[in-house]
């Protein structure tokens, strides 16, 4: 890095706000997906909103790229710096601003950990309804640039359904707020397309995030099962029964053995399959939603039905769903998560499709998804220092996608897209819909050097270039 | 630079980079540096391990800042043994790193002191005497250097330093249901005397008959710690000669940071030949006092202790032995005694072991923190189950002006038992 970037980054942040030694950045080259790999020039780690913005402003006017990072929990290399020298942390950006009871909402820095927000007011009853599974770690930033789920993201909806406003920092350095603390700020809603656009319309530095009173009571049950298909045929039970349940998650055999040996909570390990319900509301509105929660499992063939007995035990069992990704490394020594959708009544499709994946590249893959949403996640297993697994890893990851783009469903359901599927947009997109997009990049980060080589892939780069076979409307 | 492999190296693969340590890391909270995270840690010691980064003085700070505090393993959900990653390290740094002349002198020190008995005893003169003259008050002034500032900081007030002598052993009271071997300890037996006599008598209330054997030596944590392996081992299989000829139903351990450290004796020791099914028997029967005496059918305490208490856990227990709830519970089995809940009660209160002698600035930053959390409490003493933590959090809350003060589990719960007569209590 040219030395005088440098004098003048030291002299915006100070001397603890930058990291350059080769030792020290060496630790920023990924995040949660360890397959790509790229070391920073430089860590600038800003303690305000005023030095992120004349951090970029300086790189603006220098004309170097720069990407944005939170707690590096991302499932998709979106913080990867591709072509980019620099990367601008939010670590330092960690406090909670304001926090108005009334109004129901929370201004927090976007460095703040997902969980802290809850944990704030969680003596008045309240939450921040959005719980990626990493939220003991993961970002408010992190999850506003992926709008991130979670489990309970089928009746409470994700990220963006929970931001009121935001302030970003433009990619030539401009501070400005979007949205705002009430509802429904009047005009086009750049909010809403600043959620989810993975830190390429520059760096949210703050948030006004609603919250949302605790529920009553919950329920929460473990249901076992043989197969995965009665598993999927008790989800589209309960749907079509009318109840919204708050969450429901299906694992398969693989990662049942895999959480039970980590965490010890009694899972059946020779179970085909396990759902976690769970309702929650009123206490009195519970019991006549458990009567028929029980009885459709024990229509589609439940061996047991479980009832989380109280709180502790409901926590046990969330934590142990959770922490089901990192419970694999018990397995293997690598993994790489993939992030797709179909529509809920093709889960038993899409899983026989996974097992041939598994089979053709001789890859062990374990299922965790939330079924629910048809939003599913197997877990591929590798070993990093197997070159020629590693490619199979690459290539299956790949092919199960494209099995769920032709089951009708998507390539992310919560993770992003960042440099892992970039390639695969085209399967979804045509060439029109990704110019639109890169023309509505342009509007506020014209010369790409916000985050850039993410979400669209650029004409040249080392993409299939594939028909695409199914229009989503933008 | 050799390579030589200072831990198994598949454990470096139980990690999976999925960040979820980070938040639960107190120097990666306060600092926001991914390199002082344990994820980064990691990353830096597989680096080290495989050749690919020099040991150089930037690696060295990031290592040394790491508490061992282990809030990490709690928080991991993949199993990665952290605590034995950056262990192993330690014995490696110190072979082939040069440290600053100043640096190398105060853990020659530390090293020489702590575990020998006349070292122990030595430190708790220096600690007498320094209470004594009111070294404290010069813990505020400017003529003195900032890392002394802080050292006369945590002197503890006058007549607080007890090292009575135990005996070596002493009946149950009332019906004998276990014979229970004790760990004096080191700093315990030389600054924690009185505590030392409260676990007995909780143990002996409780139908324990305690052996408390003279030639049992220090745990060699502290050795561990500061990277002299060598006279750890050594110390490790003088305790277990000692106890391993005992006929013990457990081996109670009130110092959380010994406690983990000797439960860690059979993998310490599952290579050797000779110790290592001595050793595997030994460790199965270590207890830390309020784990055995939580395990226990509690003969009810009877006298009242009106107070209003909170409990910080020590991170050698919560995180390095996995007791959270038998402190609590035992403290709330004491008649008219009030239990709060500590925000942040496992966060590190920055003693870890040597760690406030070796990174003072740090260290200080995490007693604020702590001791901010404790103010907030409102409660009258905050207990905890390690004499590092007694020391530390009692300095915090004396340079805040607070009138709370730091006790051991033990002591709480010992007041709440009558005395006998003859016991010194």
């Amino acid at each position: 890095m040219d030395q005088q970037v440098l004098d003048r980054l030291y002299d915006i942040v100070g001397p603890d706000g930058v990291v350059a030694h080769k030792s020290a950045r060496s630790v920023y080259d990924c995040d949660g997906y360890t397959l790509e790999k790229a070391v920073p020039e430089i860590v600038v780690l800003p303690h305000s909103t005023e030095e992120v913005a004349a951090v970029v402003k300086f790189l603006n006017r220098e004309r170097i790229a720069f990407v944005p990072r939170g707690a590096g929990t991302g499932l998709s290399g979106g913080c990867l710096p591709v072509e980019a020298p620099v990367m601008i942390g939010t670590s330092r950006l960690n406090k909670i601003v304001h926090i108005d009871l009334l109004n129901r909402y929370v201004v927090a820095q976007s460095g703040v950990v997902n969980l802290w927000v809850s944990n704030a007011v969680k003596e008045q009853g309240l939450q921040y309804a959005p719980d990626p599974s990493s939220q003991q770690a993961c970002t408010i930033g992190g999850n506003i640039a992926e709008n991130s789920g979670g489990p309970h993201t089928l009746k409470y909806g994700v990220t963006t359904n929970h931001v009121l406003g935001l302030e970003v920092v433009l990619p030539d350095g401009e501070i400005v707020t979007l949205g705002g603390t009430v509802e429904d700020v009047p005009g086009y809603d750049l909010r809403g397309i600043t959620i989810g656009a993975e830190g390429t319309f520059g760096i949210v530095t703050q948030a006004a995030l609603k919250l949302t009173r605790q529920p009553q009571a919950y329920r929460t049950f473990l249901a076992v099962f043989e197969s995965v298909h009665h598993a999927t045929q008790t989800v589209s039970g309960i749907i079509a029964s009318g109840i919204v349940p708050a969450a429901l998650e299906m694992m398969d055999t693989l990662i049942i053995q895999a959480i039970e040996e980590a965490f010890h909570f009694g899972f059946p390990t020779d179970a085909g399959a396990v759902l976690i319900i769970e309702i929650d509301g009123l206490a009195a509105s519970l019991d006549p939603q458990t009567e028929r929660i029980q009885a459709i499992c024990k229509h589609n063939k439940a061996r047991e039905v479980r009832i989380a007995r109280d709180d502790a035990e409901r926590m046990a069992l969330w934590k142990s769903r959770k922490r089901a990704f990192g419970a694999i490394g018990r397995l293997s020594p690598n993994y790489c998560t993939q992030d797709g959708v179909v529509p809920r009544t093709k889960v038993p499709d899409i899983l026989q499709r996974i097992t041939e994946v598994s089979e053709k590249y001789q890859l062990r893959i374990a299922n965790v998804f939330h079924a629910g949403d048809g939003n599913i996640h197997p877990i591929l297993m590798y070993d990093e220092r197997n070159a020629d697994e590693t490619r199979r890893v690459v290539q299956a990851g790949k092919e199960i996608l494209n099995a769920c783009v032709d089951l009708g469903g998507s390539l992310t359901g919560e993770h992003g897209i960042g440099v892992e599927k970039m390639g695969q947009m085209p399967l979804i997109f045509s060439p029109e819909d990704l110019m639109v997009m890169t023309q509505l990049r342009s509007v506020f980060n014209p010369d790409n050097l916000c985050n850039p080589n993410k979400i669209i892939p650029t004409p040249g780069g080392c993409i299939d270039v594939t028909t695409p076979r199914r229009q989503v409307p933008l | 630079m050799e390579n030589t492999a200072f831990v198994d190296h598949e454990k470096f693969f139980d990690c999976v980079h999925c960040g979820l340590c980070l938040a639960s890391c107190p120097t990666y909270v306060e600092l926001g540096t991914e390199m002082d995270s344990p994820r980064g840690r990691i990353v830096m010691l597989r680096a080290l391990q495989e050749g690919h980064a020099q040991l150089n003085d930037e690696v060295v700070g990031h290592l040394d800042l790491c508490l061992g505090c282990r809030a990490c393993e709690t928080a991991c959900p993949s199993g990665v043994q952290y605590g034995e990653l950056i262990e192993g390290a330690r014995p490696f740094i110190e072979q082939h790193y040069r440290r600053p002349m100043l640096e190398r002198g105060k853990r020659w020190l530390m090293n020489k002191t702590f575990p020998h008995p006349w070292g122990a005893r030595l430190f708790a003169l220096f600690l007498k005497v320094g209470a004594a003259l009111g070294l404290a008050r010069f813990a505020h002034s400017e003529a003195v250097p900032a890392t002394l500032r802080y050292w006369f900081g945590l002197l503890p007030e006058r007549g607080s330093v007890s090292s009575a002598p135990l005996l070596e052993h002493y009946p149950a009271i009332g019906e004998k249901c276990h014979t229970v071997g004790v760990l004096s300890g080191c700093v315990m037996s030389a600054v924690f005397g009185a505590t030392n006599q409260s676990t007995v008598k909780v143990l002996r209330h409780n139908g324990c008959e305690v052996l408390i054997p003279k030639a049992q030596s220090c745990c060699g944590a502290l050795l561990l710690h500061n990277g002299d392996k060598q006279t750890a081992l050594a110390l490790a299989k003088r305790n277990i000669d000692v106890f391993d000829q005992l006929d013990l139903d457990a081996l109670i351990i009130n110092a959380a940071g010994c406690g983990a450290m000797m439960k860690e004796y059979g993998e310490l020791f599952k290579d050797d030949p000779v110790y290592r099914y001595k050793a595997a028997r030994l460790t199965e029967k270590m207890k830390d006092a309020a784990e055995f005496v939580g395990s226990l059918e509690l003969r009810a305490p009877t006298r009242e202790v009106r107070v209003k208490a909170t409990y910080h856990d020590a991170c050698h227990l919560a995180h390095g032995q996995g007791v959270r709830e038998q402190p609590r519970a035992l403290l709330q089995a004491i008649p008219g005694l009030k239990l709060t809940n500590l925000p942040e009660s496992d966060w590190c209160c920055g003693s870890a072991g040597t760690y406030n002698l070796t990174q003072p600035e740090m260290a200080a930053r995490l007693l604020e923190r702590k001791v901010g959390n404790i103010q907030a409490t409102e409660a009258d003493v905050v207990a905890t189950g390690n004499p590092g933590c007694l020391m530390q959090i009692q300095a915090g809350l004396r340079q805040s002006g607070l009138p709370m003060k730091a006790v051991h589990t033990m002591d709480l719960l010992a007041l709440a038992y009558e005395d006998e007569p003859g016991s010194g209590h």
